[in-house]
């Protein structure tokens, strides 16, 4: 018995299976939704990493989603940066929900290219507290570019894409795939530090 | 009162090798016509091998086979001269420009710079970066401060009864005095400033005139001395020509760094910013490249300046090469540092907000990162904009509005939508031309999104979709 090893740090390091997981160390961001803060192991979108959301089409809840974090961030004064969105942000529908868009800079990056590098230096700048971008030709090493990137800068990065990328592996530290069929409900495909729950979570949609 | 003198030696000299950057070839800056041209000033490799300020070109190229010559230019001497004085203006409200020299009253700045060794170092460390060789002294009074400096370096008098042993010893050839008033002095047999205050006053007024008693005067601090004193420029306009052709952008690297920091210098010096200026690339055919560059807030911190500029020079390419390079700047509004929380969450190395957006700027376009606000107009083509003076007063009513907004409406597609909420009626436009009279639902597609359309009133049918419930 060399070394004495407190039974708790084992626990906590989600290094002893128990059958039943453990409850989650705090650390994450809450997205607002308790459903799926509940299943996510930090307790809410990883802070300094990626957060990849996959989509059938738009129009599916993909905002709704991430609208609940970054309102309660612009309402402690941070910036949220929204790089090359398919669509103008609606001012109206983004205040109703309580985003505060004086603290919201929207990038128009018409390039795939200057759109990557402009969600690289937002991540990377530590100014920006959550960057939204919509990345078309991301490869491997362009998403682990932002994951870096995201670290450094300790930001939350969502990334969204079309759900043909699901099958790709991915350095994001979660993946969640918004489905319509045959309700709306989210899956978790993938969340670092613990297993992914099997079934989908429910996800109706607000009062719009 | 307590007046520092900042000296300037080799002003013409500096003033020339600060825009190339190694200072190992010989030089010499020259002045005359073109039968008796003589050396002004060299550089210290120049001094190495012979050469002397005063001497005969000729005599010169007798010493040394190859070495660089420059014909001075008093005009770029001047700009060195007011460059240093918008520097000096940062650290004394009350400066004055004198031949070679500056002075500026520090007794009220002390407060705020520290003591004065800790000043005079700030002084030393700001001319070294901007490359000046220079002498600083203080003095009780300016020209005091002015005549110690010719003779010493680093000599701080504090107090009237040091300042009188201390010039008492000053010879009278180096005291700056009246013109031709120092070899008559001589003949008299007074040597130094000491014999010259304790002779009789009349009669020196009798042989010298008035002048020379003014000057002792203003020496010791028994007049006043009124200076000119300098005022800062409303618009600057800094330039640095060199003598060979530039072709590539990186190559003008150097020079745009030296320009941005003199722009960064006066900027401090008047307690302002810069949020618009030009950098005008000459060409030998007296053609030129205007970059205008434009920052989002006012700026002055040099290093930003010169990322910036340099961010929007590599952009462009060059028909021609440059031979000289203008930084021209009209508006210099107040600067407004920004302000940061004591208690801001954001990491320690974060780069400022204003940098990191005028960096995306730089690359992607002026117009590239905007913040809306929603607009008083109910259509929603109108309803938000990136304008920055719009007044919202009262809060819209609680309608459903979408997050996304397309920015044309296009027929929404596939097979006929479910309807969620709706109508909501618009009617209004009728002022500028673009009348709408539509009706808005929320409804939801096949797929499962939920869409903001509208259809020609009392319709339901024909969808258009304007925006997606996100």
């Amino acid at each position: 018995m060399g070394q004495v090893v407190a039974l708790s740090s084992l626990l906590e390091g989600r290094q002893v299976w128990q059958g039943r997981s453990a409850p989650a160390p705090a650390g994450g961001y809450a997205s607002g939704w308790p459903t799926l803060d509940a299943v996510l192991p930090n307790g809410g979108w990883p802070e300094a990493t990626l957060s990849e959301i996959l989509l059938p089409c738009d129009g599916v809840g993909e905002l709704q989603l991430v609208l609940p974090a970054l309102a309660r961030l612009s309402a402690a004064r941070r910036q949220i940066a929204v790089i090359a969105p398919p669509y103008a942000p609606c001012v109206a529908g983004w205040e109703r929900r309580g985003v505060s868009m004086a603290h919201v800079d929207v990038v128009h990056a018409p390039q795939a290219r200057d759109a990557l590098w402009a969600s690289e230096q937002c991540l990377r700048s530590g100014s920006y507290a959550a960057v939204l971008c919509w990345p078309h030709q991301a490869d491997d090493r362009a998403l682990r570019r932002l994951q870096v990137a995201a670290d450094s800068g300790r930001a939350l990065g969502f990334i969204f894409r079309d759900r043909s990328h699901a099958v790709q592996a991915s350095p994001a530290a979660l993946r969640l795939e918004l489905e319509t069929e045959p309700t709306r409900q989210i899956r978790v495909r993938k969340c670092r530090g613990s297993q992914p729950p099997a079934w989908p979570i429910p996800f109706p949609f607000g009062t719009p | 009162m307590l007046w520092a003198c900042v000296l300037l030696p080799q002003l013409a000299m500096d003033g020339v090798l600060r825009r190339r950057e190694s200072a190992d070839e010989p030089l010499a800056l020259v002045t005359g016509n073109a039968q008796s041209r003589s050396i002004l000033a060299v550089n210290a490799s120049a001094r190495a091998a012979g050469l002397r300020p005063g001497q005969r070109l000729a005599a010169a190229q007798a010493l040394l086979t190859h070495f660089e010559v420059q014909q001075h230019d008093p005009a770029a001497t001047t700009h060195w001269h007011r460059l240093l004085a918008a520097w000096a203006y940062r650290y004394s409200a009350e400066v004055a420009l004198w031949p070679h020299a500056i002075v500026l009253e520090v007794s009220k700045s002390l407060g705020l710079f520290g003591p004065w060794p800790d000043f005079e170092r700030k002084l030393r460390d700001d001319l070294r970066a901007l490359g000046f060789r220079h002498r600083i002294t203080l003095a009780p009074t300016p020209r005091a401060a002015y005549v110690l400096a010719g003779l010493h370096d680093g000599l701080a008098v504090m107090s009237p009864e040091v300042l009188h042993s201390a010039l008492a010893s000053v010879p009278v050839h180096k005291a700056r005095l009246p013109d031709g008033a120092a070899d008559g002095l001589l003949g008299m047999g007074l040597r130094t400033l000491g014999a010259l205050m304790r002779a009789p006053r009349d009669g020196l007024r009798r042989r010298f005139g008035a002048a020379l008693l003014d000057h002792l005067d203003h020496l010791t601090g028994t007049n006043q001395e009124i200076l000119e004193l300098y005022r800062p420029p409303d618009r600057l306009d800094l330039s640095m020509e060199w003598t060979h052709e530039i072709a590539h952008v990186e190559a003008l690297v150097f020079p745009l760094r030296r320009l941005t920091g003199d722009l960064a210098t006066c900027l401090a010096g008047r307690d302002g910013g810069v949020q618009r200026f030009m950098v005008r690339l000459i060409h030998r055919d007296g053609t030129s490249t205007d970059v205008s560059i434009g920052l989002l807030t006012p700026e002055r911190d040099p290093a930003m300046l010169f990322e910036h500029t340099r961010s929007r020079m590599e952009r462009i390419t060059l028909s021609q090469p440059v031979v000289a390079m203008r930084l021209v700047a009209h508006e210099l509004p107040p600067f407004v540092p920004v302000g940061r929380d004591l208690f801001d969450t954001r990491p320690a190395h974060a780069l400022p907000l204003e940098q990191i957006r005028e960096r995306l700027r730089s690359r992607l376009g002026d117009s590239a990162i905007a913040r809306w606000q929603a607009t008083t107009d109910p259509r929603p083509e109108h309803a938000q904009s990136t304008a920055r003076d719009i007044v919202v007063i009262g809060k819209p009513p609680a309608l459903p509005r979408p997050s996304w907004l397309l920015d044309h409406p296009i027929p929404l597609r596939g097979p006929p939508p479910q309807i969620v909420a709706g109508p909501e009626r618009l009617e209004t436009g009728w002022w500028d031309g673009s009348d709408v009279r539509r009706d808005y639902y929320v409804v939801e597609t096949a797929q499962g999104q939920r869409a903001w359309v509208f259809c020609a009133p009392g319709e339901r049918g024909h969808w258009m979709l304007q925006g997606w419930f996100a």
